[in-house]
């Protein structure tokens, strides 16, 4: 009545030259073969209907669940079991069966197909142990590295956190030196700047003195200038041979302007000058010297100059973007170095008004400063000291913080770079750090994520490694990388794709990942059921 | 009324200003013409209806047997035309203006029309002073032709069927000399010498050129930054049709809007220029990627087509005196007796060639259909695994990735027939090559998918690079078949590849050479299961004026102005009959398109273009390719998916149950998009999507069945309910669901968290069977069904009989041999039909050796017969009948098997609740004669 006669089917199956028949209609596993009884009804296996045993695997679909048709493809839910003698076996859906693919490699599925379909289960299998066995070596090599990884991970944590330990303890005694250091700084800070202040208040009497006595000898050597007759007087017509004296400035000093200048008297004398002496004296040239230039006012560049030196110099930890923490430092070092250095002309002001540098500070004075600054250096060192400790404490708690895995295998990675050069590109994997991309031919690096989390399969997360937020893509989003890892005896980044636009695929394999072989499920020729 | 009148016109103006403003991102519309900007457009639409200038010269007409001549004067410049009416086979008539004497030959559109249209006599009824009255044959249809002014009506008894410049807006730019420093004197001597008439005309133009030569940028326009040289001057014509009775127009695709063509008063008319636009805006007249210049229109009477054959940029104007009434102005019409009959207006213009209309008749949808048919051609009959599913993305990165996405159907048991590569895959967009890291060995790649049944699409688009490493690039060099520039050296512009040439396929020798590159031996790396997808063939030239070429460049002597909508269509018919010659004219094409024009159905696929990822873009598909159906094109799908843009799981869900009832199936993806092969979304969205895909192969013998059907008659595959409900007024304007031939009707849910969508089941006392239930539903009534995330809305029409194949497997080739499910879904009176067709499903042997095999089934008098619909015809296939399922049947007491002479039981289930009786195993093969009694 069908075109098709596709009544009950035996399978012979052939398992290494020992010939086993076995009745059971075609695409039963031997699981299920009580379920298929011959010549009795046979329930669907859902237990919706039972119907005469020459319906199974009548090439028409009476379940629902598609049990009634393991060998054909009537049911569109079925599946098919192929025996795979020599190989594995497996079940494929219905839809494969005679579908002119071949799929089993034993070629039970092309039963009427037309399909020429050659028995490829003994070279499978064959090449499944191979790759199983070789497998099954990296694994066992791979498992022993694993140890050694763990090892040296729990050998280096522990390190690690007695160090931290260790460096917290000593963090402790170096905040206790700082605190003590401020104090003993402090204390000796107190004297220091009260000697100054009393050395510095010492000078600046000394100097108005000493400018007293400059004038008036100015004055005195003026009056005698201006006194061309010698007669002790300083006469109208003698201070008008002084034109700069000239008040309004038109080049001649007239006898009303000198004779203002001069107080309305006609001549003084050297006590009576000192009036006179106070309204010239700012634009009086002596004769005798040569013309001093006019005071040049400091631009007021000149003040940053300082600055900028400091700009030049290299500041090894700190980054651009700190610049404004840089000017801050750059003035508290002006300071420091103010109060550091031995008060000379260091003021520019005060250099110009001043001929004489201010004294050096007294033995005792001195003393005290010197204590001081030993004090400062001190403290100093000590802050400076604790700083270091605390980065050094914080590099290392972050390390520890990192799940390197359930026994820390992936440690050895942190701080590490593996690359991948292709025909376009050198990818670089920088573990728990970032993933990045660079032209092979030159042009500049891409970041292609950094470090977001381990996001494998629930079952084992630390299969796959997730990097984020990377350099942003042109109308698209910022580029990620997902980094696949598999058990290797080498860690070595193995191939680099992008499935989609800015969603990078890396493939890397490395010992961590490898599970302990299990050595009871050696690949033999174990899996079939014959 | 005129204040309801107003108020509504103003609502509907609210609601498109919104609609623009809330699109997510939309296109650049300043790199696109509006009818403004286009000066031949501007200038004809200022022209308003009126009395027309031109006059009928009724003592110039010839009538030969089947032709009619009469020249036509302008009274204004007395230019004289040439008018040719001809009555064709089939109920169609053709007007063609031209020049009487033009300075040159103006273009007419070749290999468009399948051949010259077979005429009918015509005769002359009467005739006198004021016109002549033509007999157009059988059912008392005449045509008119009136003297002063000139106008044409065809009428059928005593109404007007359609009427041609009765607005008076048949206006056509004389060619002309230009009267300035740059005019040539040589030639306006010998043309002035040779005739006083036309010498005197020549003075009227003159004035005339003089005058609007500095207002209306007649001799050279500027769009942008692009420069227009205008050598031939004005050239644009315009005619105008009536058509009384009519509200409903349809057609002229390609727009993303409404199934129903709106009213363009107010707005810019309908544009047809083929543009490769960037992020397409929904719902407007701007010019998408192809045209087809046919448009529809119907009312309860009468459907009618109208076709304007040119290929220069063209707008169509569409007003109406029913616009914007609202029914209860129409009801205030009806009692207050203001009878001013229902109408449609619409105008053509075009930039440039003759004016050449063909008018369908109808009378029914189907007449117009096998008119257009008859004049333009069917649906080539594609490969049967192209109605399958295919899966695209810009771009498969390498051989490897193919591989692995093949697999990943395999691994969630999801068939498909075809992957494509886009762009990338070729060697620095040198199509005919391949990347020589990413693609090495195509051939292993090819060889792979073969061994799977399965096959592959790469794309070839018609911009070459400029290379001279480059060996297409140096034989078209050699060969001197690249389109020119004004100047005559090779035109380029830039595209893909960087600076490409455009090769010059309006040129038969450059086709028959570009053919000839898909021989195997010339396409490296091609097989037999590689085919073809042409894209940018409008042709898309990114520093272009509107992204496209200049018009001032040729094509042979002729400007690209004149050939511009029809050079996609060149190409995609060069491919495919490339394809076709390399198997010895044995095996059929499958090619894509994005360009198209009148007639492009006869090479392949067409497919919306560069849509999104939104919603509404999910819902234009529908009246998209409804649209292109109307006019010939069945083969249309929509990227699912959406193009641009990430969709959310829902509407990739949505779109996939859409697309699986849409002729043309392609997921495809944008290269800045995530992956969205249909297993990244959760195994319960996994299991929606190869659902729908999976309905979509077990219908196959149906679209199949469809698509010879198309190929045969011109019957579109996919179409308006109107179409087989012409009298039912509520369908007319339907475009969120559509018949899938007259049996499916497909209401996908294309809303955003919808929960229920209401479909309209038209028919009075017709039934229809929900395809998922069979729970059977009354015809003529809106059916609220509630859906879920599975749900696709499909009914089947009782009364008819449907061919499945359920037995789904991994491609259409593994289903070959299957056996049948035959749904009997039975009308009220107990009667159903339908038919079953099988060939090869790929080559042309159907074709040339009638290998095939088309059965009518029939149900009726309790009795499914299957008999011989092709009794000459031989093919014979092992699928066989292994079920037949009859909806809305009551239970027989024996149902019994007739075939060969022989009875024999057939064993049946019935199942009462919804009267579905079930045929277990019947068996006989699919080709036989035999007849199943229930008794």
């Amino acid at each position: 009545m069908t075109c098709l006669h596709l009544l009950l089917t035996l399978v012979f199956a052939v398992s290494f030259g020992t010939p086993v028949e076995i009745q059971r209609p075609r695409g039963v596993p031997l699981t299920k073969k009580q379920f298929y009884e011959e010549n009795k009804p046979f329930t669907c296996l859902d237990g919706s209907r039972t119907i005469p045993f020459d319906r199974v695997n009548d090439d028409y679909c009476d379940c629902k669940d598609g049990s009634d048709e393991p060998g054909t493809a009537a049911c569109p839910n079925g599946s098919f079991h192929c025996t795979n003698a020599g190989y594995r076996p497996m079940f494929i859906p219905s839809s494969r069966i005679n579908d002119g693919i071949c799929d089993c490699c034993d070629t039970t599925d092309e039963y009427n197909s037309g399909a020429k379909c050659e028995n490829t289960c003994k070279e499978l299998g064959r090449k499944e142990r191979e790759v199983l066995q070789k497998m099954a070596e990296v694994t066992k090599e791979g498992f022993l590295l694993k140890q050694q990884l763990i090892e040296e991970a729990k050998k280096g944590q522990q390190e690690k956190q007695g160090k931290v330990t260790e460096m917290q303890d000593n963090k402790k005694q170096l905040e206790e030196k700082v605190e003590a250091l401020r104090t003993v700084k402090e204390t000796a800070e107190q004297p220091e700047k009260e000697a100054k202040e009393r050395h510095l208040k010492a000078w600046e009497e000394q100097k108005a003195a000493i400018r007293l006595e400059k004038d008036k000898a100015k004055m005195a050597e003026a009056f005698l200038e201006l006194d061309d007759n010698a007669d002790g007087f300083v006469s109208v017509s003698e201070l008008q041979s002084h034109a700069e004296l000239d008040p309004d400035a038109d080049g001649t000093l007239s006898d009303t302007e000198a004779q203002g200048l001069m107080g309305g008297a006609e001549q003084v004398d050297t006590s009576t000058f000192e009036s006179v002496w106070t309204n010239i004296k700012d634009k009086y040239h002596s004769e005798s010297l040569p013309e001093e230039p006019a005071p040049v006012e400091t631009p007021p560049d000149e003040v940053k100059e300082p600055v900028v030196d400091n700009d030049s110099e290299p500041y090894p930890e700190d980054d651009v973007s700190e610049e404004e923490d840089d000017d801050d430092d750059d003035e508290d070092d002006y300071h420091e170095d103010d109060d550091k250095a031995a008060p000379t002309n260091k003021t520019p002001e005060k250099s110009h008004e001043d001929e004489e540098a201010m004294p050096t500070y007294d033995a005792e004075t001195q003393t005290l400063i010197d204590a001081a600054q030993k004090a400062r250096d001190d403290f100093e060192e000590a802050e400076k000291a604790l700083r270091e400790m605390d980065d050094q404490i914080r590099n290392i708690e972050k390390e520890l913080s990192f799940d390197f895995g359930p026994d820390a295998e992936f440690t050895y990675l942190y701080s590490q770079c593996y690359e991948l050069t292709t025909s376009e590109y050198i990818y670089r994997l920088c573990p728990f750090n970032r993933v990045s991309q660079k032209p092979k031919y030159g042009g500049s690096e891409t970041n292609l994520g950094s470090w977001g989390s381990w996001s494998g399969p629930e079952n084992n997360k630390y299969l796959v490694m997730k990097y984020e937020h990377g350099t942003g893509c042109w109308q698209g989003p910022n580029r990620s990388t997902t980094v696949k890892l598999t058990c290797g005896k080498e860690t070595v980044v193995t191939s680099t794709s992008e499935p989609s636009r800015c969603e990078y695929l890396m493939e890397f394999t490395t010992p961590a990942v490898c599970q302990e072989p299990d050595n009871t499920d050696l690949p033999a020729h174990g899996h079939e059921e014959l | 009324m005129a204040v309801i009148s107003i108020g509504r016109m103003g609502l509907l103006s609210v609601v498109c200003v919104s609609l623009f403003f809330s699109s997510a991102f939309a296109v650049d519309r300043g790199n696109f013409k509006t009818c403004d900007q286009s000066a031949f457009c501007k200038r004809q639409r200022a022209l308003k209806p009126g009395q027309s200038p031109y006059r009928a010269l009724l003592e110039t007409l010839e009538l030969s047997d089947s032709r009619l001549t009469l020249q036509l004067i302008n009274d204004n410049n007395k230019v004289h035309l040439l008018l040719e009416l001809y009555r064709l086979q089939g109920n169609m008539t053709r007007v063609k203006i031209n020049e009487l004497k033009p300075l040159k030959p103006r273009f007419e559109v070749p290999d468009v029309l399948i051949a010259e249209p077979p005429t009918e006599p015509l005769s002359v009824l009467s005739k006198d002073d004021n016109g002549v009255v033509l007999s157009l044959g059988a059912e008392s249809q005449r045509l008119i032709v009136s003297a002063r002014p000139f106008r044409l009506d065809i009428m059928e008894g005593p109404e007007v069927l359609l009427s041609l410049n009765s607005r008076g807006l048949l206006a056509f730019e004389h060619l002309r000399l230009r009267k300035d420093t740059q005019a040539q004197p040589d030639g306006a001597e010998v043309k002035e010498s040779v005739d006083g008439d036309q010498q005197q005309a020549e003075g009227e133009k003159d004035e005339d050129g003089e005058r609007d030569k500095e207002e209306d940028g007649l001799w050279e326009e500027t769009f942008k930054s692009h420069t227009d040289t205008k050598p031939n001057g004005p050239t644009s014509i315009s005619l105008d049709f009536s058509l009384p009775g009519v509200e409903h127009v349809y057609g002229i695709p390609e727009h993303a809007d409404n199934l129903k063509l709106k009213t363009t008063d107010g707005g810019d008319p309908y544009r047809l220029y083929n543009l490769d636009v960037f992020q397409y805006e929904l719902y407007n007249p701007m010019a998408l990627y192809g045209s087809i210049p046919v448009m529809l229109a119907h009312n309860t009477q009468r459907t009618m087509g109208i076709f304007w054959l040119n290929a220069a940029e063209t707008w169509v104007d569409i007003s109406s005196n029913t616009a914007g009434k609202t029914v209860f102005g129409k009801m205030l019409d009806f009692v207050q007796g203001s009878s001013e009959t229902p109408q449609t207006d619409v105008r053509w213009i075009s930039e440039s060639g003759i004016i050449d209309v063909f008018i369908m008749l109808g009378p029914k949808p189907s007449d117009v259909f096998s008119q257009y048919a008859s004049l333009t051609g069917t649906q080539s009959f594609p490969p049967l695994a192209s109605l399958g599913y295919h899966q695209c993305r810009w771009n498969y990165n390498d051989q490897e990735d193919v591989k692995s996405v093949d697999q990943g159907f395999d691994q969630h048991d999801i068939p498909y027939d075809f992957i494509w590569l886009d762009i990338e895959h070729a060697d620095g967009k040198r199509y005919f090559t391949w990347d020589p890291h990413k693609f090495a060995q195509p051939k292993e790649m090819l060889q792979g998918l073969m061994e799977k049944r399965r096959k592959m699409v790469a794309i070839v688009d018609p911009h070459i690079k400029v290379d001279s490493g480059y060996k297409i690039h140096n034989e078209i060099t050699s060969k001197d078949f690249y389109v020119k520039n004004k100047d005559g050296r090779n035109y380029e512009g830039w595209c893909w590849p960087g600076n490409s040439g455009y090769p010059d396929f309006t040129n038969p020798e450059m086709r028959a050479w570009w053919a000839s590159m898909f021989a195997y031996d010339q396409y490296e790396g091609s097989m037999e299961n590689l085919f073809t997808w042409n894209d940018m063939n409008e042709p898309s030239v990114f520093n272009g004026p509107e992204v496209t070429m200049h018009k001032d460049a040729l094509h042979g002597k002729w400007e690209h102005r004149e050939i511009h909508n029809i050079y996609g269509l060149y190409v995609q018919r060069a491919t495919a009959e490339g394809q076709i010659q390399r198997s010895g004219g044995v095996e059929r094409a499958f090619v894509l398109t994005r360009a198209f024009f009148a007639g492009s159905q006869r090479y392949g696929a067409v497919w919306t273009g560069d849509n999104a990822a939104e919603w509404d873009h999910l819902k234009i598909s529908i009246p998209m390719c409804l649209s292109l159906g109307l006019v010939g094109f069945s083969f249309c799908g929509a990227d699912v998916g959406g193009f641009f843009k990430n969709p959310s799981t829902e509407l990739l869900v949505r779109w996939y149950q859409t697309g699986a009832y849409q002729p043309f199936f392609r997921a495809h993806a944008h290269l800045d998009t995530t992956r969205r092969e249909p297993w990244l979304f959760g195994p319960e969205n996994t299991a929606l999507m190869r659902e729908a895909i999976r309905q979509r192969y077990a219908l196959l013998p149906y679209w199949y069945q469809l698509f010879y059907q198309a190929h045969k008659t011109g019957m579109p595959v996919m179409r308006p309910l109107w179409v087989d409900y012409p009298k039912d007024t509520a369908t007319f304007t339907i475009d969120d669901e559509f018949l899938i031939g007259s049996d499916l009707l497909a209401h996908p849910v294309t809303e955003e968290g919808s929960r229920g969508v209401t479909a309209y089941l038209p028919g009075a006392g017709e039934v229809w069977y929900d395809v998922h239930t069979f729970q059977k539903h009354n015809g003529a009534q809106n059916l609220y069904i509630p859906v879920t995330l599975s749900s696709i809305p499909v009914f089947q029409r009782g009364g008819s009989i449907i061919p499945r194949k359920d037995r789904v497997r991994r491609s259409s080739a593994c289903m070959e041999n299957d056996p049948y499910t035959l749904y009997v879904a039975l009308s009220p009176k107990k009667f159903a039909k339908g038919e079953l067709y099988i060939d090869d499903g790929h080559s042309f042997n159907y074709d040339t050796k009638k290998e095939l095999i088309h059965r009518s089934l029939t149900f009726a008098n309790n009795a499914l017969t299957s008999s011989n619909l092709c009794p000459d015809c031989n093919f014979s296939t092992s699928s066989w009948i292994e079920k037949v399922l009859i909806l809305g049947a009551s239970k027989p007491s024996k149902v019994v098997l007739k075939l060969d002479g022989k009875e024999t039981p057939v064993e049946f289930e019935f199942d009462a609740s919804m009267s579905v009786l079930t045929l277990r195993k019947p068996g006989m093969n699919a080709g036989a004669d035999w007849t199943l009694l229930l008794q």
